[in-house]
Order: structure tokens, then C-alpha cells, then sequence
């Protein structure tokens, strides 16, 4: 299926990409054919077939729901862009 | 491994020492936490000279979409100063250690990243079964597909390091816990008897002559030493690196979504009158590269509403059957697998830069199948094409069989002595 302008500005929106306006139809284009090839896909019966959720069939292990770790609040908080009283500070939110 | 000098991927996190996927996105970015394989890594005495290059997330075969550059292999074709691609996205891994920069590195494979970089370089790479090594404090790409492994000069190399690697570790449930074998021990050099098949799907067409020469020189060197050659079948084959592109995407789109310019790495500048979603947007606009923005959109297209059964769900269903295949073949008494590894020498660094994003995809058709069913996979290096450049053959063991599979490639190994080295021009 071939996508259009439209829709590749609701998949950049989507992915939260932000794409110029002329570089819109490019990237039309670009995922049009790249999905063009996965429809090879539409060639394989896949009747009854599940669909594979692991690749290696075990059940999730479980733990006690116990806290693990914490107190940490200064490495947590390293690497970020701005902090602010021991928060992650970012642009308002709410007008 | 006391006192080995290793390299790491630039995909695992190290404490204290800059860790940013090859990605801008994570400028700066400074763990305080170490990986749990490069914590085993180091905990077995093994040292760390630095973090290697890569394709930026691991998305890449040519480890062009790096933000810093490409790693540039020390292999060059015969009479010839072109820079080749070290292959990707482990590029920088298997140029260290094929120019000797480090005795050995770790790398990572999604759909290949692991064992088509050794191919390129002349080296062994393995890819071990879905769950033999943690992916805890490795940068995630496509989590049901990525594991870690090593990248060596020798079999017996890989054997030792990947058992330093491997085990359960309860901060990954994916991780089997099982015990890890003596994988060293399991190199008696003795095939006989062993069964090795040979997928005729995989001959694929317009193969070219070297790569089929390879191959069948491969299957008799096995053969003189003991084991039968057996053609099979992979029925679904042709569909695997489709399926693939839908899935890697898809898992890669959820699993980036953590980059969004509040808790680390880059973030944009926003103007008056704009807010939170132009900050998440420009900083992952500004942040990721090309490859990286069009697998997530990819990705962000195949599950979204009226997309997700026919893209996604579709490809889970055919990765059943891909699984299926190989099932059926090693219950037929099967050991193990033999392919090439790629299906060309490295190419030069550029070669590509005009080519559809598929026709780069193609590298990984001898390799995606064993990260979809979630095999051991192994390069060996096994001989030159024309121009002087390595060449790799892949072995594909049953899973948890790594011993078994690194016994086997040991022969290979052996037989093909494999003895050449890039020339030092640096």
C-alpha cells in the first residue's frame, strides 16, 4: 500500500518525529517502498499458524513483590537535561 | 580472563564511561550502572581498553549511520587504498580485532550484527540461542531478537569468552536458567557421525561464484572430517528478512520511545509559544539519524489501529512457521547448518549511500532466519574472495547447542586454516 503525504505526517506525528514540510513526500516514498516489500508477506498461508510471542517457550518467572533497589535519586537524576528540586523539569505542561 | 584487553560495543553500558549507541540522541550519556555481560566480563579479569563503534542503535550492515563516522576495516582489496565497510553493526568490534587492537570484543546481534561484521573482517563471531546472555544494561533495539556475544580471532577464543558471558540473571526474565556449559571442553575436534544440513533455499539467485565455491569447499572440509552432508529444506526462507522489517521496527519504535529529551542524553530547543510535544519531537528529530527516524516510523506504521493484523500480527505468524522449519529439520536428526555468511566481501565505505534501504537490508538474508527462531548462529572465517578479501561461512546450531555448534565450526576452523591478516597500513 502506498502511503501518502498525509498519512506520513500522521506517522511522524506518531512516532513523535517532527518532519519539514518538504520533506514530507520524500518520506512518503521511502516508506511506500519499504512496505511494498514486506507485502511479500501476503503470499504465506498463515491459516491456523499462531503468532510467535517468545522465541523460547518458557512462563515468566515471578518474585515477591518486594523493594529491590531505590534511594538513588542523585544518579537517577545525573544524566538529565534539567532538574529541578530533585525532579526532571520540562517545558509546561498544562496551560 | 585475567588481564585480557577486550573492546566493547558501544551499545553496552558502562559505568562511568560514556555510552551512546553510536547516537546523538544520547550525547553525553554516562551510566552509572554496568551491564551485566561486560560486568561478568569484568569480573573474570578481562579489561577494558574502550567502548567501538557502531551503526547508530545497532541499525545498520556497514556502520555508516554511526554519528561519529563509519569504523573503517583493515582489510582492502588488493592493490587498492578504498576504504571498505567493516560491516555492521558491530563494525567497530570486528575491526579491533582484526587489525589487533584488542584480543577480543563483544558485540551484539539482531539480525545479523554480530556474524556478518566477522565475515567482513576475517574473524569468529557468534550469535548464542535467545536467552543465554543477559540483555540488562545493553541498549535495546528489538528485544525479542537482540542478544549479546563474542567476537574473536579463534573458535576457542569465542568458546571461553562466551562462557564468561552467559548465564541467568534475574534483572533479565528472558535469560534461561539453565546451566552454562564447559563450551571450551566441547571442542574435541571430533565430527564424525554429525549430521549437517544444507538448505537449498538459501542458494539463492545471482549468488555469486566465490560464495558458491565457498560454501560447497565448506560442506567437503566437513565431510573429509568425518560428518554427512544433507541437503534439507527452510520452506519459508524467502520471507524471513520481510518479516523481519516488520518486526525489528515495530519492537525498535517501543523501545525508543524512551528518548524523549526529559531523563538523559539530547534536548532541543523549543521558541515561545510552543510546548511539551514540539520538545519531544525536534529533540528526536535533531537526535536520531536517518535509519534510526525511518525504522521507527516503520515501526510506529505496522502497529498502528487498522495496520497491526496485517503488518505486525501477519509477521508474528510467519516467524511461527520460519521457527517451524528449522524445528522440523533438526528433528530429523539434523546437527547443524551450514550457509555462507554473507553474500558478498565487504564493500567500500559510500558504495551504498545511493542504494534503496533494502538493497542494505539484503546483507542480512543469511542471518536474520537464526534471530527469528532464536538459534546459535557462528561465523568462521573460511577463505578470500578474488580481490583478497575475507570470506565467512555460518553454522546454525540447535538451540542451547553452542558447545556443539563451536565444535563443529573448531573443524571448520581447521580445515580451512584460515591464516591470512589485513595488512598493517596504518
Amino acid at each position: 500500500m502506498a502511503i501518502d503525504k498525509e498519512t506520513a505526517r500522521r506517522v511522524a506525528h506518531l512516532a513523535r518525529i517532527e518532519v519539514t514540510e518538504d520533506r514530507l513526500a520524500p518520506l512518503a516514498e521511502d516508506l511506500s517502498r519499504i512496505l511494498a516489500f514486506m507485502e511479500q508477506l501476503e503470499e504465506v498461508d498463515v491459516d491456523g499458524v499462531e503468532p510467535m510471542t517468545s522465541v523460547t517457550p518458557m512462563a515468566l518467572p515471578l518474585r515477591d513483590d518486594a523493594i529491590t533497589a531505590g534511594g538513588i535519586q542523585d544518579q537517577v537524576l545525573a544524566n538529565a537535561p534539567e532538574t529541578r528540586e530533585g525532579f526532571f523539569a520540562v517545558p509546561k505542561v498544562v496551560e | 580472563m585475567t588481564g585480557v584487553p577486550i573492546g566493547i560495543k558501544d551499545l553496552f553500558c558502562t559505568e562511568g564511561v560514556r555510552s551512546q549507541a553510536a547516537s546523538h540522541i544520547l550525547d553525553g550519556f554516562v551510566p552509572p550502572y554496568e551491564s551485566t555481560v561486560s560486568a561478568k566480563l569484568r569480573a573474570s579479569g578481562a579489561v577494558m581498553l574502550g567502548k567501538l563503534n557502531m551503526d547508530e542503535f545497532a541499525m545498520g550492515s556497514s556502520n555508516e549511520t554511526s554519528v561519529y563516522g563509519p569504523a573503517i576495516n583493515p582489510w582492502r582489496r588488493s592493490g587498492s587504498n578504498t576504504p571498505l565497510t567493516p560491516g555492521g553493526s558491530s563494525g567497530g568490534s570486528a575491526a579491533a580485532v582484526a587489525a589487533d587492537l584488542c584480543v577480543a570484543a563483544t558485540g551484539t546481534d539482531t539480525g545479523g550484527s554480530i556474524r556478518q561484521p566477522a565475515a567482513f573482517t576475517g574473524i569468529v563471531g557468534v550469535k548464542p540461542t535467545y536467552g543465554r546472555c543477559s540483555r540488562w544494561g545493553i541498549v535495546a533495539f528489538a528485544s525479542s531478537l537482540d542478544q549479546a556475544g563474542p567476537m574473536t580471532k579463534t573458535v576457542q577464543d569465542s568458546a571461553i569468552m562466551l562462557g564468561v558471558m552467559s548465564g541467568h540473571d534475574p534483572a533479565d526474565s528472558t535469560t534461561a536458567p539453565r546451566p552454562v556449559p564447559d563450551f571450551e571442553a566441547a571442542l574435541t575436534g571430533d565430527i564424525r557421525g554429525k549430521r549437517i544440513g544444507i538448505p537449498k533455499e538459501y542458494r539463492m539467485d545471482g549468488m555469486p561464484a566465490e560464495i558458491e565455491a565457498l560454501w560447497s569447499d565448506g560442506a567437503a572440509m566437513l565431510r573429509d572430517a568425518g560428518a554427512e552432508i544433507v541437503d534439507i529444506s527452510l520452506p519459508h526462507t524467502q520471507y524471513a528478512l520481510p518479516a523481519y522489517y516488520v518486526i525489528a521496527p515495530a519492537e525498535a519504535s517501543s523501545n525508543l520511545a524512551r528518548y524523549d529529551g526529559v531523563r538523559f542524553g539530547h534536548r532541543a530547543e523549543i521558541r515561545q509559544g510552543e510546548g511539551i510535544t514540539e520538545m519531544y519531537e525536534r529533540t528526536r528529530a535533531e537526535g536520531f539519524g536517518p535509519e534510526v527516524q525511518r525504522r521507527v516510523m516503520i515501526g510506529a506504521y505496522v502497529l498502528s489501529a487498522g495496520f497491526y493484523d496485517a503488518y505486525y500480527r501477519r509477521a508474528q505468524r510467519v516467524r511461527t512457521l520460519i521457527k517451524r522449519d528449522f524445528e522440523t529439520v533438526f528433528a530429523d536428526g539434523v546437527d547443524a547448518i551450514l550457509t555462507p555468511a554473507t553474500p558478498s566481501a565487504a564493500f567500500g565505505i559510500g558504495e551504498m549511500a545511493d542504494a534503496d534501504p533494502i538493497a542494505m537490508y539484503l546483507n542480512d538474508i543469511f542471518t536474520v532466519t537464526v534471530n527469528l527462531a532464536g538459534l546459535p548462529g557462528v561465523s568462521v572465517p573460511a577463505g578470500l574472495d578474488s580481490d583478497g578479501l575475507p570470506l565467512g561461512l555460518q553454522l546454525i546450531g540447535r538451540p542451547w547447542e553452542e558447545g556443539e555448534m563451536l565444535n563443529i565450526a573448531s573443524a571448520l576452523e581447521k580445515a580451512a586454516d584460515f591464516a591470512h591478516h589485513a595488512p598493517n597500513w596504518w
